[in-house]
């Protein structure tokens, strides 16, 4: 064996190593292997059932055309901006209101805010399915005996969109209020005392002193619940299956269907490609305007 | 001006009282429902509590089909998955934090790199890996490759990295072995991020949906989750037993979340341990 003298350095260096190997193989061969065959799949045709061909472009080709999957893609868009501004705005809200010492019984409040971030997004979409619900939801049957009509909530089109946004509000915007209550609270308090002496009313010091110095905390909460809503996909598939139609049907549901129902896997993979590139141009981009905003200061 | 704060702390209150109301009505209205005979699960008018309580869709769920097969894999999953992640992630964060070793740096950027490339996007090449590796079918297929964290590593090393290097470097001078070390100093110092990890951790695999749906086909190797979508999906969905199970679900998640509240303020503003 090595000379005792050695043995310090040895163990400095092979010790931590030995420390990082079980993560280390888990990465390499579930994420970065995967990461690469996935980009490498996306240029050739690909099945379970059938030899793998190199084709080139050609999946991207075929993208451009495919007019379901652009429909994905629109929905995807149109999901992602509105949750991510209604998380914004609701949570936000709730965090100040919530922040310490301003109301009584506030603990138990965010409490009560934080149990639909407890629940699998399965159990949100059956939980308002059966509150939804056409013929024999409750909300309906309130609708009905204050003398409206019945609300297609879920079999509507353009309605069952709004309904997946809002119920996604509902189930993470407490959450993202915690993200928000831990951002207030780190600013200083002889800040407000200042604007107050300096006779500031709230609505102004909201926007002079708290949301300026809010605002790595709003990129926070903007940039993962941009991701999140990307990754979209139990909710929509408990709820609506995607439908009525295509009206709730985002890409990564249609990358499941293609990949795995229709055994198309290289075409599903562009697929993946695309939507991994629109994550990547999103984020940059929400980094790129929150450095722009600071230069002003 | 004490009159319009009062005012103000009023309207305040309305607001939240509103959004709180609005925030529990479903769950209590699928709670409450599931405790309803079946012929009253839908009669007009309805009303909030059951006019007869009854255990009758309990019993119904968890007698038919293979419920309890379901619940007992996602018990296995979800802690057996834990247990795996606590380890292996604070053994990440302590290698990170307290030594120095050449390529230190990058790996830990490799690691939070892969906070980048979501399931979602390389669930197909993940699939044919799983397949390639025999663990299609099978709960080890959910409970390996997702346990390596991004997170969890980050969360422990950021706590690691404040505990005092002077005693490990006496217990070396002592001649203590490096995994002596690690067992029994590093370890009962980090007691409050192992619990961390290990409650987000169970959360996040009690809940989850996407990694069973890619690794298990087979119907006795589903988790309650699965169980849970595949009964929505169908086309007449029987919602006395729907409710029953939905409620069974949440039960672990809610007691979790009740007994280990401090916990939670932490693991959020770090970012949770999803990977």
């Amino acid at each position: 064996m090595k000379p005792k003298r050695q043995k310090g350095n040895f163990h400095q260096t092979i010790t931590p190593l030995l420390f990082l190997l079980p993560n280390m193989v888990i990465f390499v061969l579930f994420i970065i292997v995967p990461a690469f065959q996935g980009l490498r799949m996306s240029f050739m045709r690909w099945g379970i059932f059938t030899d793998p061909k190199f084709v080139g472009i050609a999946n991207f080709k075929e993208l451009l055309g495919d007019s379901v999957f652009w429909v994905t893609f629109r929905n995807t868009l149109v999901y992602s901006v509105s949750v991510v501004l209604l998380l914004v705005v609701v949570s936000l809200i709730l965090a100040l209101l919530l922040k310490r010492n301003s109301l009584m019984g506030e603990k138990i409040f965010r409490a009560v805010f934080y149990i639909p971030s407890l629940l699998s997004m399965i159990a949100v979409g059956i939980a308002w399915r059966f509150v939804l619900g056409d013929e024999m939801g409750v909300l309906n049957h309130v609708v009905r005996s204050f003398g409206g009509d019945g609300i297609n909530w879920l079999t509507d089109g353009r309605l069952a969109m709004t309904s997946v946004i809002l119920v996604s509000g509902w189930a993470l915007s407490g959450y993202y209020m915690v993200i928000f209550i831990s951002g207030l609270q780190a600013i200083p308090t002889d800040l407000y005392e200042a604007a107050r002496i300096d006779g500031s009313t709230p609505w102004k010091t909201f926007w002079l002193v708290t949301l300026p110095l809010l605002k790595s905390t709003v990129l926070v909460v903007v940039v993962l619940s941009t991701i999140a809503s990307f990754k979209a996909y139990e909710l929509i598939f408990a709820m609506t299956k995607g439908g009525p139609g295509y009206a709730t049907k985002f890409i990564v549901q249609q990358v499941y269907q293609v990949a795995f129902m229709e055994d198309r896997m290289g075409y599903a993979s562009a697929m993946s490609i695309v939507l991994m590139v629109v994550i990547g141009v999103f984020t940059a981009m929400q980094f790129v305007f929150s450095g722009k905003d600071q230069g002003y200061e | 001006m004490s009159k319009k704060s009062s005012y103000i702390v009023l309207v305040q209150y309305v607001v939240i009282v509103a959004f709180a109301l609005g925030t529990l009505f479903p769950v209590m209205w699928v709670a409450l429902s599931s405790f309803k005979p079946q012929s009253e699960l839908f009669r007009i008018p309805m009303t909030l509590f059951p006019a007869h309580w009854t255990v009758e869709n309990y019993r119904n769920a968890l007698g038919q089909g293979d419920f309890l097969v379901y619940f007992s894999n996602t018990v296995f999953v979800a802690v057996v998955a834990t247990g795996i992640t606590v380890l292996i992630n604070i053994m990440s964060g302590y290698a990170l934090a307290k030594y120095i070793f050449p390529g230190r740096n990058v790996i830990f950027f490799i690691m939070i790199a892969t906070l980048m490339i979501p399931l979602q996007v390389i669930m197909i090449a993940i699939f044919l890996q799983l397949k390639r590796f025999g663990m299609l079918n099978s709960l080890w297929g959910i409970i390996i490759p997702p346990s390596a964290t991004p997170t969890g590593i980050f969360l422990a090393r950021q706590y690691m990295v404040n505990l005092p290097d002077s005693m490990i470097e006496s217990a070396r001078l002592d001649g203590a072995k490096e995994i002596t070390i690690f067992a029994r100093i590093i370890i009962p110092l980090s007691k409050p991020i192992i619990a961390t990890i290990a409650i987000f951790s169970f959360m996040w695999r009690w809940n989850d949906y996407l990694w069973p749906l890619i690794v298990i086909t087979d119907n006795r190797k589903q988790t309650v989750q699965q169980a849970l979508a595949n009964f929505v999906g169908q086309l007449q969905i029987n919602w006395s037993n729907l409710l029953a199970m939905t409620t069974i679900s949440i039960i672990p998640v809610i007691f979790v979340f009740l007994a280990f509240q401090r916990f939670f303020m932490v693991g959020i503003t770090a970012g949770s341990v999803k990977g």
